[in-house]
């Protein structure tokens, strides 16, 4: 992906990134700012075209938007004039199901992200995690092969945050949907992540792949203890001294004088 | 240390504070802070009117200036009974409320898919742009004139001035509200399987609801304006007409009541339209 500016010069965002997602998977994809997380995503979510290559999900082209491929965004997605209930049920009233599905599946989602009951609250009454479970109820409600999150959990507070991670481990594994989660929460990635790529910047490009047991742990242990064991720990410090050492060279790069 | 717990009314009219800005000590710059200060507003009303009746009874004002507060009862009660020139002081107020409403009625008829047209259309956009940003500065007023030459002054020119007053205003609001949306709702709405048009119907409209919302407010209020401005040049009915005829007449009374009443529906407009926009909107600046 190469973005032509202004002027005749042009940003490498992204280039040659290879990523052949299993059906199930729940990737993690992490990086520095500006390595192009979320340029990637954009493009697997088809609000971009890549200058090169292209995406596929199972035969099909990637060519746009479609409700196959649900996303969570980190917040401000949700339509704050429609109820809980009325987001929810968003996708399938586009689609033109019946009523009456679309009351039962959405009753359904709500009792299974924990907001039974809220149905009728208007969404911007809601907290910020309450305000995310809606958002992962509302893209489940469509049944996506895929879900892209974009930063899902990044506005919520630490505690929040961690309540957060163990529902989207919860409904992953309930649902077998495939997850690419982007995330700059070290911890998170390393937690969520079956699979964690790490990015690296300019060009914007995958510098290492892990396959990470602790996804599957939490599924059945103590998701403190997890956080807390020594493999996890071991493998928190490799990525952040990675991560650091980009962010060191960008800084070189820049001659120490601006931010990332 | 003791304190008794102000009453209510005492907080009401601004002579204390409530527990929460009691214990502030940094008031000075915290809006919050500062009373309501009705007793103040209380004691002006009731100093202006007291002025106004010893004004009356010692004969103070020539009339010709400001009507002594007697006569002017007086004038009120035969305004509303009889009327004034033959014409019902409902009518007067009914036929200038009835303008406004009729003018920016098609003006956010129009006003509104021109500007959702503006914001979402390169075309529409490049096409209107010129003629909105310069109409936009132009003070409706000074239309007046122009108007005249070409539809007369029947009651057609002074829907026509209005319509002119509120369109620019709801095309601004609209195309804000239809370029204000964002993104991340777009894009949430085509990965949840809308089509442009279910994004258009379901998202981008209910999103600029609050603009057009703020853009009616504000084409009320610059209407009413506009709508007495224009009864004073060239009308027979309406309160505009009617104070101006009155000043002929040098009846300084009905000028002032005239003026009153301008204001009581300006004001009633606002809170009739802050009241509507809580119920119909509640959403706003809630995203």
């Amino acid at each position: 992906m190469v973005y032509a500016l202004p002027g005749g010069g042009s940003v490498h965002a992204l280039e040659r990134i290879t990523l052949d997602i299993a059906p199930g998977e729940l990737v993690s994809v992490l990086g520095p700012s500006g390595c192009g997380k979320t340029t990637l995503l954009n493009i697997l979510a088809g609000f971009l075209a890549p200058t090169g290559g292209e995406v596929r999900v199972g035969a099909e082209v990637v060519r746009g938007p479609g409700a196959e491929r649900g996303m969570v965004f980190q917040q401000g997605a949700l339509f704050e004039w429609l109820s809980v209930a009325e987001n929810v049920g968003f996708g399938p009233r586009m689609a033109g199901r019946p009523k009456a599905e679309i009351a039962a599946r959405v009753e359904a989602l709500l009792r299974r992200v924990g907001l039974s009951g809220f149905g009728a609250t208007p969404v911007y009454q809601l907290s910020g995690g309450m305000q995310q479970r809606v958002a992962l109820a509302r893209c489940l409600a469509n049944d996506p092969a895929v879900i892209l999150m974009d930063e899902p959990l990044g506005a919520l507070d630490a505690l929040t945050r961690e309540k957060m991670q163990g529902l989207v481990l919860r409904l992953w594994q309930e649902t077998g949907t495939t997850i690419v989660l982007i995330t700059h929460s070290v911890e998170e990635a390393l937690f969520l992540g079956e699979r964690l790529v790490v990015m690296a910047p300019r060009p914007g490009r995958i510098e290492k792949e892990y396959r990470l047991p602790f996804s599957r742990e939490a599924l059945t242990g103590e998701a403190r203890a997890i956080k807390a064991s020594a493999e996890f720990v071991r493998t928190r410090e490799e990525v952040l001294a990675m991560i650091w050492g980009m962010e060191e060279e960008i800084m070189g790069h820049e001659g120490g004088s601006g931010a990332a | 240390m003791e304190r008794r717990e102000p009453s209510a009314v005492a907080v009401w009219l601004g002579l204390a504070d409530d527990p929460f800005n009691r214990q502030k000590t940094a008031r000075f710059g915290d809006a919050g802070a500062v009373r309501s200060g009705r007793v103040w507003s209380i004691l002006v009303l009731a100093f202006l009117l007291g002025l106004w009746l010893l004004a009356s009874r010692f004969g103070w004002i020539e009339p010709f200036y400001w009507p002594p507060i007697g006569a002017t009862w007086q004038r009120l009660v035969k305004l509303a009974t009889e009327g004034f020139r033959n014409v019902p002081l409902w009518e007067h107020v009914g036929i200038s409320v009835y303008r406004v409403l009729t003018g920016v009625f098609f003006g956010a008829l129009v006003g509104i898919p021109l500007g959702f047209a503006m914001g979402l259309s390169s075309f529409a956009r490049g096409v209107f742009d010129p003629i909105v940003e310069f109409m936009r500065p132009v003070p409706p007023l000074a239309l007046i004139p122009l108007i005249i030459l070409w539809f007369g002054i029947d009651e057609t020119a002074k829907i026509i001035l209005l319509f002119l007053a509120a369109l620019f205003i709801m095309t601004i609001a609209a195309r804000a509200g239809a370029s204000g949306v964002r993104i991340a709702k777009v894009h949430a709405a085509y990965s949840l399987g809308a089509s442009r048009g279910q994004i258009l119907r379901h998202v981008i409209l209910p999103n600029a609801l609050p603009e057009i919302f703020t853009g009616l407010r504000t084409a009320m209020g610059v209407c009413w304006g506009t709508v007495v401005a224009a009864e004073l040049v060239a009308a027979d009915r309406g309160l505009g007409s009617m104070i101006m005829i009155a000043k002929n007449f040098l009846q300084t009374d009905t000028v002032v009541i005239g003026i009153v009443i301008i204001g009581i529906i300006g004001y009633g407009i606002e809170l009739l339209m802050r009241f509507a926009e809580r119920r119909l909107v509640p959403w706003k600046g809630k995203g």
